[in-house]
């Protein structure tokens, strides 16, 4: 199957995510070796992080920038498990939490109120990592 | 064989340095009494402009001074320094943000105490800069009336984390057919409650609007006392 003109002129790049998950993703390196100095430990096989929907970081583009800039590290081979974190806020009308969708990203999705008030959904944090043992 | 992985607990936040760095600059800001307003949009949306005219009109009774942050050229900080305010040029090569370590690193030359403003400018962009905290007190996300009123629903995070939106080039505004209700209503959508300013750098229009907002901001919180004991 050819290839169009727009993938092939796009090929040398293909795969290079967005910059701003590559920061991202160099960001999560420079923990994984702090946290690997701090407690002496062994190799890592995967990294779990949490990342809100608020956080405007693209799932997909951060696991494509994680495998690009890990792979010249001691992290190599390390997998990235995502897990995406819903925005929740909380509802003064229903007394209560509710999770919130795009595109009324604040408001209740019962009654339609409103809300500055976020519970969940900026998260951008490692939550745990898997060591061999 | 393969061994069964220990899964050790470790809750950090990803730009955890970042936030460190961002955390001691804003420490840093409060004890020097300086307000310090970082400025984020998209390219071409007027920041460049709009804090030209902010920082000449500022001269006159405060201390202003400006950081400008872009992937390249001292284009910006040329234009800047037309305002006789002290203007600090960062590039960031490839980085389409400022991050915390390159404010500090960039205010190196300067005694804080000299100053009553900085402004941080942003390397125009919606995306990248909404997750890097510079320790600003407050930021400003720039929406020009020739960018179209959906911004906020398409760049929600960068609206969801600025204090206060200022849409700007407001005497373009009939060129452009601007749907000031329909923007502002996409504002409120991904930012309840969020202050919205408009102004024209052209024109002047908003801008003492805009001044006395920065004022007023400055003025009341030097008025609070610094620790309770001093409430004594």
């Amino acid at each position: 199957m050819a290839a169009s003109a727009w993938a092939r002129q796009r090929s040398p790049l293909f795969g290079s995510p967005p910059v701003h998950e590559l920061s991202i993703a160099m960001s999560i390196l420079d923990s994984l070796q702090e946290e690997v100095d701090q407690r002496g430990c062994g190799p890592i096989e995967a990294v779990h992080v949490r990342i809100g929907a608020l956080s405007g970081v693209v799932p997909e583009a951060l696991q494509s920038a994680y495998s690009m800039a890990s792979a010249e590290t001691s992290f190599s081979g390390s997998r990235l498990v995502i897990e995406g974190i819903p925005i929740v806020i909380y509802c003064a009308n229903c007394r209560g939490q509710r999770t919130a969708h795009a595109p009324a990203w604040f408001s209740c999705p019962e009654c339609n109120e409103v809300s500055s008030e976020i519970v969940s959904g900026r998260e951008l944090e490692i939550s745990a990592l898997e060591l061999s043992t | 064989m393969t061994a069964t992985p220990r899964i050790v607990e470790v809750r950090r936040n990803i730009l955890k340095r970042n936030d460190e760095i961002a955390h001691s600059l804003r420490s840093r800001f409060v004890e020097a009494g300086v307000t310090v307003v970082s400025l984020v949009s998209s390219p071409g949306s007027g920041k460049t402009t709009f804090l030209e005219r902010t920082l000449t009109a500022l001269r006159e009774q405060y201390r202003p001074a400006a950081l400008v942050g872009d992937l390249a050229t001292e284009n910006d900080a040329a234009r800047l320094r037309r305002s006789q305010a002290p203007v600090e040029q960062i590039t960031t090569g490839t980085l389409c943000h400022l991050e915390a370590a390159m404010v500090e690193q960039a205010l190196q030359k300067w005694n804080l105490a000299d100053l009553d403003f900085l402004f941080i400018e942003n390397v125009g962009n919606l995306v990248c800069p909404s997750s890097w905290d510079l320790g600003e007190e407050l930021r400003i996300v720039l929406l020009s009336v020739t960018e179209g009123e959906d911004k906020p629903l398409k760049y929600p995070t960068i609206f969801n984390t600025s204090d206060l939106a200022m849409i700007t080039k407001i005497d373009l505004a009939d060129a452009a057919e601007f749907d000031r209700a329909a923007a502002r209503a996409n504002i409120e959508t991904v930012r309840p409650c969020m202050d919205v300013m408009e102004v024209s750098a052209k024109t002047g229009a908003g801008f003492d609007r805009w001044l006395l907002y920065l004022t007023r901001r400055r003025n009341a919180r030097n008025c609070e006392p610094a620790s309770p004991d001093r409430l004594l």
